[in-house]
């Protein structure tokens, strides 16, 4: 291919949305998929070692999806994440060692060790928390729109979940109170094939996710979940669509976990070649193809930001590790707010 | 200057009312709660003074609702969501659960959830089965609630401000029997506490420990045996969660014997906690007879008159087991 021919070629097949982040942003968005995985991949680690306790879901896989929708977002918005949640917690910003703290049950996690993997959350950022009831963040990502729009912040709330959830009353709930009450609200739903053994195209009666938006007078969007910059569109078109008050989207991811649903997953009800096949479209290398590409980072830069985060990551294990264990006679602290605090 | 009064149902709107304009925070969500005025005529013409932006109609979407509220109630938002029926909320029993009662703990104490449920409670209308329950035990067992049954027009008023006011979930129970019953209430704002039980009557002889509509039927049932010469204490719990262990104590060591009456089934229900209480307490030693329950029949709460009346308890059933309790003849 001649140079004069490949000139336009790239210029055409530069996602738009490039033209509106700074490459530092796209550095940073980068910087947030290896943390994720590099968390996640610790985590792994950690619980093979035997050094961790309870369960945890990896989401190792479907980085550009949780990256991608929280490029838009301040710390003013708020999300509401699922069980399979680090990587919604590491887009929004959260600090890597307070997390794996988390994790591990500690003093220093940023739900004091009461939450674990599937609780953690980080109010300060605007991430109201990871749930452990499938579906249980959409209705309360609604109500955080509503108190948004009552108080007139501009701010916009974000609900992740995954496919396994719309199925669920509270998906349909909420996207009815979304749409009626007209919210800006994003509904994000992770389709990564799979509700633990259960195939998407067995647990549910249309072919898209996104194609019961119609049904709730919304939008409906299908995007390529493990395309940074197809998901980070997609997200841009809702949040300001939602800010602009024109209401609710929703969004449908399709991506892949390529681990297991969790610690007891003996992986039955899926073939190897199908997870080698989407690990061929694994969401970071791609998207390192395409800053590099695109000029945006060159291969040191690159390279250099994983080997940042990697090292960022063994400190963060080593400080969460030596965070204390919560102390036992405080195992009832804040189920109640002492009196007269109410902010 | 004498003591004005107001309908239970009056003064809940009237707490409404001052909590919607003194906080532009507050707003009111429920199904029918806006034109039609509330299924029990509690809201009234609150729409027309608060505008529909603060006295929310809600579809019949009671998770989804009730989600709504406790999203809102995270971020800043004080969301005061009226349920139909208490039967109800099983719908949204998820979001009050797992969600509301839990968020501020699982999240290490790094947020408050202050939302307050309303929920009309019990029988006596002819509601049948799913119209008609007594669930406040359920939620009472739930850590990170606050469970409260106010059973006159003063309580109600004041602790549902007291709820509003509150920096964790609140769950209101107000029975269905008491919404037209009036009494006096005080002018304004004021606040009762969300965990005191009140001494509704004294008596030496025996105590009797009631909840809701139940606290009505124990002070006419301690009219009665006033009459045969039986002194009861009529303790009027208004707090589920917490539950004043203090004044079931202190009274029973007074009396020396207890009754507990509740609406609900009997078994594993408020009674068995208020027994409990006094069979884990000093107030043990000083019992003279066995503790007696009476709570509701172990069945669904029937449609016909003549057998939802026997399906839970009535003032004759009160006087009948405090009789007995206070004559030896357990």
């Amino acid at each position: 291919m001649t140079s004069h021919a490949s000139t336009p070629r790239v210029s055409a097949s530069r996602p738009k949305v490039y033209d509106r982040l700074t490459p530092d942003a796209v550095l940073d968005a980068l910087r947030r998929m290896h943390r994720i995985r590099r968390f996640e991949e610790a985590a792994e680690e950690s619980y093979i070692r035997g050094l961790s306790y309870g369960t945890m879901h990896l989401s190792i896989g479907q980085e550009a999806t949780a990256v991608g929708v929280c490029v838009p977002l301040t710390d003013a918005d708020c999300i509401t994440s699922t069980h399979r949640g680090h990587g919604h917690c590491i887009a929004k910003g959260a600090e890597l060692t307070p997390m794996f703290a988390e994790f591990l049950g500690r003093e220093g996690g940023y739900c004091k060790g009461r939450g674990g993997s599937m609780h953690i959350a980080d109010p300060a950022r605007g991430n109201l928390g990871a749930n452990g009831i499938v579906g249980g963040g959409l209705p309360i990502a609604v109500g955080a729109a509503l108190s948004a729009k009552k108080r007139r912040t501009g701010a916009v709330a974000v609900a992740f979940f995954g496919d396994g959830a719309n199925n669920e009353g509270a998906f349909h709930e909420a996207l009815n109170l979304a749409s009626i009450w007209r919210l800006p609200v994003v509904f994000v739903c992770e389709n990564n094939q799979y509700a633990m053994s259960m195939a998407i195209s067995r647990s549910t009666a249309v072919a898209n996710v996104a194609d019961r938006a119609i049904a709730y007078g919304m939008p409906g969007v299908v995007v390529d979940g493990n395309n940074f910059a197809a998901v980070a569109e997609a997200s841009f078109a809702a949040t300001e669509r939602a800010r602009a008050g024109e209401g609710p989207t929703l969004i449908e991811a399709k991506t892949y976990r390529t681990r297991g649903h969790s610690r007891s997953d003996r992986n039955r009800y899926r073939t190897r070649e199908e997870i080698e096949a989407w690990k061929a479209l694994d969401p970071i290398a791609r998207f390192e193809t395409e800053i590099v590409a695109l000029g945006i980072g060159s291969p040191a830069r690159v390279a250099e930001i994983a080997a940042e985060v990697e090292k960022e990551m063994e400190d963060a294990v080593a400080a969460a590790s030596a965070s204390p264990w919560p102390s036992v006679a405080e195992v009832a602290r804040d189920v109640y707010s002492p009196a007269g605090t109410r902010v | 200057m004498g003591a004005r009064e107001l309908s239970y149902a009056e003064a809940i709107r009237e707490a409404l009312a001052i909590a919607l304009a003194g906080d532009e925070r507050v707003f009111l969500m429920g199904e029918d709660i806006g034109v039609y005025g509330g299924a029990f005529q509690v809201t009234g013409d609150l729409v027309d003074r608060f505008g529909e932006e603060r006295v929310m109609d809600t579809p019949i979407s009671e998770l989804g609702g009730a989600g709504v509220a406790v999203g809102a109630a995270l971020t800043g938002m004080l969301p005061v969501y009226e349920f139909q029926f208490s039967d109800f909320s099983m719908l949204a029993m998820e979001q009050i659960v797992n969600q509301a009662a839990k968020l501020r703990y699982m999240l290490g104490g790094a947020v408050q959830v202050p939302v307050v449920f309303r929920m009309p409670t019990g029988s006596g209308l002819g509601g049948a089965a799913q119209h008609s329950q007594s669930i406040e035990a359920w939620y009472a067992h739930v850590p990170g609630l606050k469970v409260v049954e106010p059973s006159t027009p003063e309580d109600v008023k004041g602790m549902l401000l007291a709820a509003i006011n509150d920096p964790d979930p609140v769950i209101v129970f107000e029975h269905k029997l008491l919404y037209k019953m009036k009494g006096p209430v005080p002018e304004g704002r004021y606040e009762t506490p969300l965990d005191k039980a009140a001494i509704r009557r004294e008596g030496r002889d025996l105590t009797i420990v009631a909840t809701g509509v139940m606290a009505h039927r124990a002070l006419e049932a301690a009219e009665s045996l006033a009459n045969e010469g039986i002194g009861a204490e009529v303790i009027d719990l208004r707090s589920l969660r917490p539950i004043d262990k203090p004044a079931i104590i202190e009274s029973v060591k007074k009396t020396a014997r207890l009754l507990a009456v509740y609406e609900g089934v009997k078994t594993l229900g408020i009674g068995a906690e208020v027994s409990a209480i006094v069979a884990e307490s000093e107030a043990f030693d000083y019992l003279e007879a066995p503790i007696l329950r009476l709570g509701g029949v172990e069945a669904p709460i029937p449609y016909s008159p003549v057998l939802e009346k026997v399906a839970v308890p009535q003032v004759d059933d009160i006087v009948a087991s405090a009789r007995r309790l206070a004559r030896g003849q357990v």
